[in-house]
């Protein structure tokens, strides 16, 4: 299966190396090739192609926060919205640090859905009124705060493997 | 207009200085305020929950006394925690207070267009 990103077409030995570097990104071009049966140069000209297509955003490390000892919370905003200003109200959210992950969703209304970490719920409230009710087009805001968090994944091309059946 | 002889009490303030009512922790209603005028307007159709929830975290004192610097009222408003009123007594209670404090203010010789 062949998978087109722009002017790159992605082959399977291109989604097998993303699927072997997600496992592990530590792991060497030499590793990978030798479980692909295949050059290290090979992993590395892929990889690289990859990366100045923007397909490989960026290598970083997945941390537990918990365990680091790192105190906050977390939160979901639903964010009703003017239609007109949803998308400068979603752009601004986007350049908040606490914001972690901001979408749209068009299910009655025009929504903003926002995943949000504050240090305690005095700070999520204190951001939320100063920083998020001022915006221009936000209607009204529901805010939901986690209190046990289930699974979190980031996308992973393991999650798409049968269908592209590496 | 000249806005120089009106108390900063009764001036309207720009949307990031303005009060958003909110019901509990990151719920906001919709509804805000940037005047004290419009405070008052507001007290008496916001939800109920969301004065009890501002009342008693000191935020209603808070932003009377440092965006509105109007010390006084603060002072009216934070005596109105200890009553304990809850429900439309303490929206009553709240407008009443409120507009006490614009009639006097406007009362006085300034413009009262604002």
């Amino acid at each position: 299966m062949k998978i087109k990103n722009d002017a790159l077409t992605l082959d399977a030995t291109d989604l097998k190396i993303l699927k072997a570097l997600q496992e592990d990104a530590r792991q060497t071009y030499a590793n990978i090739g030798k479980r692909l049966g295949i050059a290290h140069s090979t992993v590395y000209d892929r990889l690289r192609k990859m990366e100045r297509h923007g397909i490989i955003k960026q290598y970083t490390a997945v941390v537990d926060g918990e365990k680091a000892g790192l105190k906050s919370i977390t939160a979901l905003m639903t964010i009703y919205t003017d239609p007109k200003e949803s998308e400068r109200v979603a752009e601004e959210l986007s350049k908040t640090p606490k914001v972690l992950e901001v979408y749209a969703s068009l299910s009655e209304e025009l929504l903003i859905i926002a995943k949000v970490v504050a240090e305690n719920q005095e700070g999520l409230h204190a951001f939320i009124a100063n920083s998020v009710a001022p915006l221009p087009g936000v209607l009204r805001i529901r805010t939901s705060i986690v209190t046990k968090k289930f699974k979190e994944t980031p996308f992973s091309i393991s999650n798409d493997a049968d269908k592209l059946h590496l | 207009m000249n806005t120089d002889n009106i108390p900063k009490s009764l001036k309207t303030f720009p949307r990031e200085k303005a009060f958003y009512f909110f019901t509990s922790i990151g719920n906001y209603t919709g509804v805000s305020a940037a005047s004290l005028k419009e405070f008052v307007e507001k007290i008496n159709e916001v939800n109920v929950k969301s004065l009890e929830f501002h009342l008693y975290r000191g935020d209603f004192e808070k932003w009377i006394g440092e965006t509105l610097e109007d010390k006084e009222l603060a002072e009216d408003i934070r005596k109105l925690q200890k009553i304990s009123l809850t429900g439309d007594a303490l929206r009553n209670q709240l407008s009443m207070t409120i507009s006490k404090r614009v009639k006097r203010l406007t009362g006085q010789p300034y413009p009262t267009q604002f």
